[in-house]
């Protein structure tokens, strides 16, 4: 087609073309390592996107690289800190020596705000850190993008005391220049004087806007300088180096067990929409294969209108068999994220079963089906789950054995030959006795006994982990580590 | 080959023109789109101006929209094209005895027995078209793969008649919900934009320019209370065209400043669950000191 001749293109880019694919390559291949699937075709469409924008104008830059190469917006976000770290150092205002002429990102002739900003991080470092304060509280006040990034700049350099090849993370220098910064006690500063230029007193609701407002700058600022220390960090150790020490893992791949605060309000969010997926795709299943067995009797009768012939066979309404569900899960403190994503899971697809019904220990055992039953907002009920039953027997540690006992003599009796019964759990026992006696009693009376276990495969069976002995009596044991695993189990029972 | 837009700049210039607001990131993919030849992608949330997009590109580029609303089910003959096959019926009754087999033969299967749907329809145009497939996630996995010829080559293969190519290169929209994943063999095809909700700037300046009669200081508190309700923890956000439906009707009632009790009073205009609604009514109503840790 004629647009894929077009090369040497009239804007940017084109005079320095292999650096750029260089650099390019390099970004790509990062990007691989980080777990996103570029294939070769948008590998090409990159490189050939880039001819047509210029990279000065960096957001559309890298709007254009990501349209390329990312397609799916879980890992959007894995894409833009590898963005920053490859081409935080291309773009006027980005240079590294701190006094940026012209100032204002996306042409914006200079800010409003005249005077102090103009002299960019130069003239800002004779500022007392009592001024420098005050120029923050009032950027902040109006909201003054440039502004904020020249502060942010120059809050890095005063603050985070960077220092060349020392073996520390951005986090610490982030953690640093924060504190100096005292955030909170500016917010709180922001809406004293909100109160104050206001008319008459704020109402809740005003108040609480002008919260947010505030809070959502004071984002900005904190992103602006997390972007500064690592532009300085690239600047320092070098591309690669960087790219490595940032790499993520991409959301459906976080480990339950290790995740970190922010990486679990992720998995949070990464959970609703993967169980409508999932919900609309078993439906979909579901409706597939209409057709049931082979209706005898009515295809005879129906031959009766061919003369005897069976020329029109009948078959029965289809009737796939919905199990029935018996989640078992430890909810003690190291398996307790784990238990959590698989409740909110299992009961967002409730509908594909007949019968869910839902048990939680430590060393005691307790129902907690009622916390699901009638509950529009699964997670609500999840949290109640964690807060409410009573798991606790004798010391809050776990003891699988005691737990198994209690479920046994208790909701024994429930389980039918209907009944898949779903352990969670790392069957870390403290030493106490196994019982597994009832889990072989369970796997005969039940239809099927599935353990799901957070710990990689090659802890099990370590310490105080009994999961080989409790597995010879499941139809199956799985490592499930994270969402993609728990998916694709969930998937398999139904 | 001409292309349609100058530079980034000015797709979204054109694209305020024809008042959709469009922040960076759509008027550089849109533009791409054009240099590329390739088609766009479209995904996000419900109700944040993924087909509205189309339309307004459709409307500045002076192009015929044509659009193919995917549903399950949908299959060739409804996406692609059709043999007429009543008029091939009354074609071979028409000729009688008379004719030679093999010459009605050839004739039944002519373009004018052909019945073009819209991706044909796309691909036949002379004129400008864009293509807007609509809701693409909602097809099954196996008829996805009716588009793929279509997405990289701009060609149909009618078996009968050969392969029809396309006179010009057709802007090309798919939008979805993410309901499910796509295959990866669309993807590839496709450039990728994420429509996400619009930052407070750009939402105050779409309610500011679809809602007549709106002053900015209430829209300006739409956006901010719109932001604040999307933090919370919903099972479904406020969608853009909520927003503008809710600012629609605090004009209507006269409101000129928003305070918590017309908010409550309203509120079931942006949210349509009743959980989402009592969460959201507890908010205004609560002194935020105490929600500070909910907050951030």
């Amino acid at each position: 087609m004629t647009v894929t001749e077009q090369t040497g293109p009239p804007s940017g880019g084109g005079r320095e073309d292999t650096p750029l694919l260089d650099l390019l390559s390099g970004f790509i291949i990062e990007l691989r390592q980080a777990g996103l699937p570029v294939s070769l075709t948008e590998n090409l469409d990159a490189m050939e996107a880039v001819t047509h924008i210029p990279i000065e104008d960096r957001d559309a830059f890298k709007y254009a690289l990501g349209s390329t190469l990312v397609k799916n917006h879980s890992h959007w976000r894995t894409f833009e800190v590898v963005f920053e770290v490859y081409f935080s150092m291309r773009g006027d205002e980005y240079t590294l020596d701190g006094v940026a002429e012209g100032e204002g990102p996306e042409g914006e002739p200079g800010p409003p705000g005249d005077g102090a900003p103009q002299g960019g991080g130069g003239a800002m470092s004779g500022l007392t850190p009592e001024q420098l304060a005050e120029m923050l509280m009032k950027a902040l006040m109006n909201g003054d993008q440039a502004m904020l990034r020249a502060l942010a700049r120059q809050a890095v350099m005063r603050y985070a005391g960077m220092e060349p090849g020392r073996p520390v993370g951005g986090t610490y220098y982030l953690y640093r220049t924060l504190r100096n910064l005292d955030l909170d006690g500016v917010l709180e500063g922001l809406m004293d004087a909100a109160r104050q230029e206001a008319p008459e007193d704020l109402t809740p609701l005003e108040e609480r806007l002008e919260r947010d407002e505030f809070s959502d700058r004071i984002e900005q600022l904190k992103q602006e300088i997390e972007a500064e220390i690592r532009r300085r960090l690239v600047a320092d150790r070098g591309v690669e180096a960087m790219a490595r020490t940032l790499r993520k893992p991409l959301p459906e791949d976080v480990d339950f067990m290790h995740a970190s605060r922010e990486e679990m309000a992720d998995l949070k969010k990464a959970i609703h929409p993967l169980t409508r997926k999932l919900a609309v795709r078993l439906a979909r299943k579901r409706r597939h294969g209409r057709k049931g067995p082979l209706d005898f009797r009515n295809t005879i009768r129906h031959s009766l209108s061919y003369g005897g012939v069976p020329a029109e066979p009948k078959f029965r309404f289809p009737r796939p068999a919905k199990p029935e569900i018996m989640v078992v899960a430890d909810i003690s403190g190291s398996v307790a994220a784990f238990a959590r994503f698989t409740l909110h899971l299992v009961y967002a697809i409730s509908g594909q079963f007949s019968k869910v019904r839902s048990f939680v220990f430590i060393d005691g055992l307790d129902e907690v089906t009622g916390f699901f039953e009638g509950v529009e907002d699964i997670g609500e009920a999840v949290h109640r789950v964690n807060t409410e039953a009573d798991v606790v027997w004798v010391d809050g540690h776990s003891d699988y054995g005691h737990a198994f006992g209690v479920f046994w003599e208790r909701f024994g009796r429930d389980v039918g030959p209907k009944t898949t019964v779903m352990i969670l759990g790392d069957a870390r026992n403290n030493y106490h006795a196994s019982q597994s006696w009832i889990l072989k009693e369970m796997q005969h009376k039940a239809r099927k006994v599935y353990w799901l276990n957070p710990e990689p495969r090659a802890y099990w069976d370590t310490g105080d982990s009994i999961v080989g002995e409790y597995s010879t009596h499941c139809e199956g044991t799985f490592e499930v580590r994270n969402l993609r695993q728990l998916e694709a189990f969930v998937e398999k029972l139904v | 080959m001409d292309f349609r837009f100058e530079d980034v700049d000015g797709v979204r210039r054109s694209l305020a023109d024809a008042n959709y607001l469009a922040d960076d990131g759509i008027a550089g993919i849109v533009y791409l789109a054009d240099r590329l030849g390739k088609p766009i992608l479209v995904e996000g949330p419900a109700g944040t101006g993924k087909t509205q997009l189309a339309q307004s590109v459709a409307e500045i580029t002076g192009a015929r929209l044509i659009r193919l609303q995917c549903y399950e089910g949908l299959d060739e003959s409804k996406a692609l094209y059709e043999w007429n096959y009543k008029k091939q019926l009354l074609r071979i009754q028409a000729s009688g005895d008379d004719n030679d087999w093999s010459e009605i033969e050839d004739d039944l299967f002519s373009e004018e027995f052909l019945l073009t749907r819209p991706l044909l329809e796309a691909i036949r145009a002379e004129d400008r078209v864009l293509l807007l497939v609509d809701e693409v996630d909602r097809l099954e996995v196996e008829t996805e793969a009716l588009l793929l010829e279509i997405l990289s080559e701009y060609q149909v293969s009618i078996p009968e008649l050969g392969t029809v190519k396309a006179t010009q290169v057709p802007l090309v929209f798919l939008t979805s919900n993410a309901t499910r994943e796509l295959s990866e063999a669309l993807k590839r095809r496709c450039l990728y934009l994420y429509i996400d909700y619009p930052d407070l700037e750009r939402e105050r300046e779409i309610v500011m320019a679809k809602v007549p009669g709106v002053d900015a200081n209430l829209a300006d508190q739409v956006a901010r209370i719109v932001r604040s309700i999307r933090q919370l923890d919903l099972k479904k956000s406020p969608s853009v065209s909520e927003t503008l439906d809710w600012a629609r009707t605090l004009v209507l009632l006269g409101i000129d400043k928003v305070d918590a009790q017309s908010a409550t009073d309203t509120v079931n205009i942006l949210l349509k669950y009743r959980t989402d609604i009592d969460k959201a009514v507890k908010e205004f109503a609560d002194r935020p000191d105490d929600l500070v840790d909910d907050a951030t």
